[in-house]
């Protein structure tokens, strides 16, 4: 045996709450692949997606707070939301160029918002060597004749500068994640079109809108499902899926799956496990009809 | 359309100057490097659903007319999705354009051109400066009062609290007093979050 790979683990509030399966998930499939990951002690809200548009030292300090706390623990950081993931890069670019918000958070809180190891996405995780050797080995029951489509979102590729993850146009890393797992990713022009984010909640029509585009695209394109690794673009396109449907006088029922659900079941874990029945959108219908639950 | 008598008080050229420079200050920025080519705008997924257009707004600032920046629907609108800044060929980051524009406007107190996009902001905020964590069900009431959208999404909500997707209680952050005191160093002034939620009390803070 050798040691477990020791990660520190950020799930952030959504995790929490609306993307419960998605911490549900990520946990359980760590478990299965035999890594660690140890929260973040009292980790608090990284603003998004409303500090940094209020003050921009608050939307630099409250996800330094996080930086700092990790900072302690001497490990690699875990991210899965992919709003948190942008957040914690950004604060680290901003923490070089302005010293002053620096000065201002370490005299509100007494810490240092230094962190020198990495921020991972999920994705990133996965293709951590180690990890990709071991989910190989440890692939159960492949995802085969799933057809899935990866929508990567914004924060994960954008701003470029900032977050260094992938192209910011044509992303492939979640598509080679998912042909790793045996499904079929299929290719679309929406892999990184905005859902609307929290916009959501105060202009619904706006998303309804663009998730129905985001779908349409997907399912035109011979999707059965949709790849996410974002909370608030799973509440929107799964959330808002039959609203969209209703609006742009399409069917769409496609199941939305975060990536790590799609790795636990690769790795032969139980839907429940995952936390697969917490989707508005049914999840369970096509799995069965694969025979991949 | 009722006039809407602007809390701006901009001053011939030189105040007109003050604000440009707090824009490029905010946005570490030169307006002056777009070239109008448009790319922002034609990859804007929000493009369809602003008075101005990304490309209008880095005009404006160009000519001088802030307070009219100030004033749009565009800059709440923004989602930050990042799309604009990616593909500028002039390397100006647009978003962060907008988010300075935002900030800008809070901190002049100009009425915001979408009061319910300005509202989650602050209800968002108040529950975080609270507990050091989001809390979507006391969010969404702060949300639901402040725009007395009382009704709307509530067979969505019922069905998020029905699969568990929505706490009952907040779950309070230890951390929440250096949250706090994040807060007050940002210095926002009364209106930048709800006042219902905020147990901002002056405890904690991280050191002394």
């Amino acid at each position: 045996m050798t040691a477990p790979l020791r990660y520190a683990y950020y799930p952030g509030c959504s995790l929490h709450s609306t993307a419960r399966e998605y911490d549900t998930s990520t946990r359980a499939v760590a478990r299965a692949l035999g890594l660690s990951l140890e929260e973040v002690p009292d980790w608090t809200c990284c603003g998004a997606s409303s500090a940094h548009v209020t003050d921009p030292f608050l939307g630099f300090a409250l996800p330094a707070r996080t930086l700092a706390q990790a900072s302690d623990m001497g490990l690699d950081l875990v991210a899965p939301c992919a709003a948190c993931y942008g957040r914690l890069v950004a604060a680290r670019a901003e923490a070089g160029r302005h010293p002053d918000f620096v000065k201002r958070f370490e005299r509100a809180t007494g810490r240092r918002p230094a962190f020198s190891g990495r921020i991972l996405n999920v994705i990133e995780l996965f293709a951590e060597p180690a990890v990709a050797a071991t989910l190989k080995e440890r692939v159960k029951r492949p995802l085969e004749g799933l057809k899935v489509a990866p929508y990567y979102g914004c924060l994960l590729v954008r701003p470029p500068k900032v977050t260094g993850f992938d192209d910011p146009e044509r992303p492939v890393a979640m598509d080679r994640l998912l042909e790793s797992l045996g499904a079929t990713p299929v290719d679309f022009a929406f892999k990184t079109e905005c859902c609307g984010a929290s916009l959501g909640i105060s202009r619904k029509e706006l998303v309804v809108e663009l998730a129905g585009r985001i779908l349409r695209a997907a399912k035109r394109a011979g999707a059965e499902a949709v790849a996410v690794v974002c909370p608030l673009c799973h509440t929107n396109l799964d959330g808002r899926q039959e609203a969209a449907a209703a609006s742009h006088g399409e069917p769409l029922g496609l199941p939305v799956y975060y990536v790590t659900e799609l790795v636990g079941l690769a790795l032969g874990l139980e839907p429940a496990a995952l936390g697969l029945g917490k989707h508005l959108t049914d999840a369970l219908g096509l799995l069965r009809q694969k025979k991949l639950a | 359309m009722p006039s809407q008598k602007s809390p701006l008080r901009v001053v011939g050229e030189q105040g007109r100057g003050n604000l440009l420079r707090e824009v490029a200050a905010l946005a570490s920025l030169q307006v002056g490097a777009c070239y109008q080519c448009g790319k922002c705008s034609g990859g804007c997924p929000l493009a369809y659903a602003m008075d101005y257009q990304p490309r209008q707004v880095m005009r404006l600032l160009q000519c001088g007319l802030v307070e009219e920046a100030l004033r749009s629907r565009t800059i709440w609108v923004c989602a930050t999705c990042f799309t604009c800044t990616a593909r500028c060929p002039r390397d100006i980051d647009i978003a962060g354009v907008m988010d300075a524009l935002r900030v800008i406007a809070l901190r002049r107190g100009v009425r915001p051109a979408d009061k319910n996009i300005d509202v989650f902001h602050r209800s968002f905020l108040g529950s975080v400066r609270c507990l050091g964590r989001s809390y979507e069900l006391g969010l969404l009431a702060a949300y639901k009062l402040g725009t007395l959208r009382l009704t709307e999404d509530v067979p969505l909500g019922l069905k998020m609290l029905a699969k568990g997707k929505l706490a009952l209680l907040p779950g309070p952050a230890r951390g929440r007093g250096e949250v706090q005191a994040i807060f007050r160093e940002a210095d926002l002034g009364a209106g930048a979050t709800t006042t219902h939620a905020d147990g901002d009390t002056g405890r904690g803070g991280g050191q002394p």
